[in-house]
């Protein structure tokens, strides 16, 4: 490993009409060196990294990348294929894989000439191997990438810029959709490679693998550069509190006794479309005062899972019972009626109207109630008044409560659904994947009125793909694998990491 | 029953058969190409009527038969380009669009003739593609005499079907719009350009159904009529849906369909008296919306078909 820079930001700025995205950033990478670029939601971690690769223009700002021989040279801004010929490959968080041709042709895609009526796939193969030999990315060639694991694709996407002889590699989140062994795997793979001189720079919102993988850290916060340290003499406390500007409270959830069951489910079976939405035989309880934590893989069936609770779903056999009483023909209106509360896993999608008002979405739940209503018709100064008292009571920031919902962030999109959600005092809480997405003050703030629905006397089924979250907040934790529940033998982080990867504990 | 068994046994029949397909096999190859892409094309019915009247017009005018071909595929192409600056860089909707291109492209197409010849009763003739005598195919039995009765303009068609297969399957160019019809992010991330790669497409895709238009009038016929046309575009929509956007099977929907129609007219003409003549009409119409019911439960759309893509949004 040698000191010498690869890429230097100077000074780099960009708006989005009002919104300042950054402003005035400057970094450095070094040769073999990974950089961590550490920030909240929005920070501009994002458009940073998209003005490196060309995708947008910054408004003011130069950046330079070392060539072959390691000369710094200016970096035309604002083209793509110049960033890419300049060596800078970039791992989208939303993989850039055509789903139909195969892995190689996937990586050969562009680098060949288009009009030639022969290829030469052979070469490329040679290469494409020696390249895998080298960073050990295994993953199959001739494949299509739709029947591809998504740890398989994520190594696709890495080689491509690697086939595109890139030397500063951006992932942007890599490891959002890996099981924590693979996310090992991975890294491991990123040292090797770095070993053989290629810089990396990572965007993460995981404090854990920040510390443990990289070997220097930048904080973003509102577009700005707001802290730089050696891996080495970082922690989590003063990493935390520079992203977001303060210290993060310690979620407190002292352990209570479980009180009556609110949710029961026995032997329930779902068959569903995909692998996703299929549950076998799945048996859980969940009490009063209890947070019970599902971690899983994406797409083992915790959308089944979810789709059940929320009253979506028509099990093929099993018995649910809600506040003990038997669900017998499941409808999402009944579940509500029941007292569940969803916080669905597509909140743009699922859990709030877009084009409708902010004020409009925090009643869509409680249509019949007489409070927003009479006859029939809509009570206006109600639905406002309502709209303004839960808006201030859970921080929705926005254009207001009569703007369209979907003008909100993700993180306010996700505030007025707790609103929404909380305000009913439902008994069973369906959180599925809450924090997903959101900042760490957003997420922390959903963790605080879980942990208060749970002092209240709800039960909560906290579905996460996050460990970390997990851990943190369930009293209990199953796993869920191929639409199976396990009940852990305990909160050991390995052990829970190989039963989601199909490992026997 | 013999009486069928006659008709699919008889050389004529199969040559029929394969003239009926030409124009579809352009049509469905056309629709594929657009299709891959990522872009519907619902201009081909007025595309085909624009295929037509332009290389009919053009041989009328005194061009060759092959400058006649050129100049239907140069006018498909721009009609073509027309829907794919619509529907790429604007993003406007491709069945809003494609239905507007067949309006258009129909009306142009009709006012064009009539102003051209605007006291004709019935049109001018031309001299049309005639029958290739190829040396060595031509003797073969059977094959040789339902090839034997076919245009240039039908080996055309079964040349394309094989260049399409090879240059989507087996080229760099091939696999990059097979790409962005399923993801334009994976083609531009690579530093492709997603709007050339489908307006490309778009427009080459639009030659190859205004050729399926040409072949009604300048292999089919030897004039042009209106109406003629006749809802063959329409079919292609459907076949290439059938055929799964692969060439091959494109071909065989197409003759599939042209079976079905060169049957109706030889069963009309058996068993007519018993049965009215609208439904041996209907017959493949009716055949093609069963079979595009089974397959189409199936099938493997284009991811990214009908949604268009902006840069700098992901």
């Amino acid at each position: 490993m040698t000191d010498s820079t690869v890429l230097k930001l100077n000074g780099l700025s960009k708006q989005f009409g009002p919104v300042v995205a950054n402003d005035d950033v400057s970094l450095t990478l070094n040769r073999g060196e990974v950089l961590a670029l550490l920030g909240e939601n929005g920070a501009g971690k994002t458009t940073l990294m998209n003005m490196l690769f060309g995708h947008y223009l910054p408004d003011s700002g130069t950046i330079e990348v070392a060539d072959t021989a390691g000369q710094l040279q200016p970096l035309p801004l604002g083209h793509p294929q110049l960033a890419l010929a300049a060596g800078v490959g970039m791992v989208h968080q939303h993989f850039t894989l055509a789903e139909n041709i195969s892995a190689l042709d996937n990586i050969t895609l562009g680098s060949e000439p288009l009009f030639s009526l022969r290829r030469n796939r052979r070469a490329a193969r040679r290469r494409v191997e020696e390249i895998i030999a080298q960073s050990g990315l295994n993953a199959p060639l001739d494949t299509p990438v739709g029947r591809l694991s998504v740890g398989e694709r994520q190594r696709v996407e890495i080689l491509k810029a690697l086939y595109r002889q890139a030397r500063i590699l951006v992932l942007d989140e890599p490891t959002a959709v890996l099981t924590p062994q693979e996310a090992d795997t991975l890294f491991e793979n990123i040292r090797m490679m770095t070993n053989d001189g290629l810089s990396v720079i990572f965007i993460s919102h995981k404090l854990r693998e920040v510390l443990a993988f990289s070997d220097r850290i930048a904080v973003l916060r509102h577009g700005r550069k707001v802290g730089e340290m050696a891996t080495s003499e970082a922690d989590e406390t003063s990493i935390a509190r520079m992203m977001v500007g303060a210290e993060t409270p310690e979620l407190a959830s002292a352990a209570m006794t479980p009180g009556a069951p609110v949710l029961t489910m026995s032997d329930v079976s779902v068959a569903g479309r995909s692998k996703r939405d299929t549950l076998n035989g799945v048996n859980l309880t969940v009490h009063a005062h209890e947070i019970l934590g599902i971690a899983g893989v994406s797409g083992n069936g915790q959308s089944g899972l979810a789709d059940v609770i929320s009253g979506l779903a028509h099990p093929e056999q099993g018995l649910i019972k809600v506040n003990e009483v038997e669900i017998d023909t499941l409808s999402p209106a009944a579940m509500v009626q029941a007292g569940v509360g969803r916080i669905p896993e597509d909140r743009h999608r699922e859990g709030i109207v877009g084009a409708m008002s902010v004020a409009e979405n925090m009643i869509i739940e409680r249509l019949d109630d007489g409070g927003v209503q009479s006859r029939g018709l809509l009570r206006r100064e109600a639905m406002q008044a309502n709209a303004e008292r839960l808006a201030q009571a859970y921080d929705v920031r926005g254009p207001g409560v009569n703007a369209p919902a979907r003008l909100l962030s993700g993180g306010n999109i996700q505030k007025l659904i707790l609103a929404r959600v909380f305000d009913r005092a439902p008994q069973l809480i369906l959180a599925n994947q809450p924090t997903r997405g959101l900042d760490m003050g957003a997420a922390a703030e959903v963790g605080r009125r879980l942990l208060e629905a749970r002092e209240r006397g709800a039960g909560v089924v906290l579905v996460s793909e996050d460990l970390d979250e997990i851990l943190g907040l369930a009293d209990r934790i199953m796993v869920i694998r191929d639409g199976e529940l396990h009940q852990t033998p305990g909160r050991d982080r390995e052990q829970i990491g190989l039963m989601m990867a199909g490992e026997p504990a | 029953m013999m009486d069928i068994l006659n008709i699919l046994l008889s050389e004529s029949f199969w040559a029929a058969s394969l003239r009926i397909a030409t124009p579809l096999i352009f049509g469905v190859l056309g629709a594929l190409i657009c299709e891959r892409a990522g872009v519907l094309n619902l201009g081909i019915e007025g595309i085909f009527v624009v295929g037509a009247m332009c290389g009919w017009m053009a041989v009328w005018l005194g061009a060759g038969l092959w400058g006649g071909v050129l100049v239907a595929a140069l006018a498909g192409a721009f009609f073509g380009l027309l829907h794919a600056i619509l529907t790429v860089p604007l993003g406007l909707s491709q069945h809003v669009s494609g239905l507007g291109i067949t309006l258009f492209a129909t009306s142009v197409s009709y006012y064009t003739y009539r102003t051209a010849l605007p006291n004709v009763s019935s049109p001018p003739r031309i001299e049309p593609f005639q029958p290739l005598d190829l040396p060595i195919l031509s003797d073969l039995p059977f094959l040789g005499s339902v090839l034997f009765q076919q245009t240039a303009l039908t080996w055309l068609a079964l040349l394309l079907v094989a260049v399409v297969w090879y240059v989507m399957n087996r080229t760099a160019l091939g696999v990059a719009i097979q790409a962005v019809g399923d993801n334009p992010d994976s083609v531009d991330a690579q530093g492709l350009s997603v709007y050339a790669l489908r307006m490309g497409a778009v427009a080459v895709g639009s030659a190859l159904m205004a050729l399926g238009g040409a072949f009604l009038t300048m292999s089919a016929f030897d004039a042009f009529f209106f109406g003629m046309v006749n809802g063959r575009g329409w079919v292609c929509i459907a076949l290439v849906i059938f055929a799964s956007w692969r060439p091959g099977k494109a071909l065989l929907g197409a003759l599939l369909f042209g079976a079905f129609d060169a049957l109706q007219v030889r069963l009309q003409t058996e068993i007519g008296a018993l049965v009215p003549g609208q439904v041996f009409l209907m017959a493949p119409y009716i055949l093609s919306i069963i079979a595009l019911v089974i397959a189409a439960r199936s099938a493997d759309y284009p991811r990214a078909l009908l949604t268009p893509w902006f840069k700098g949004q992901r």
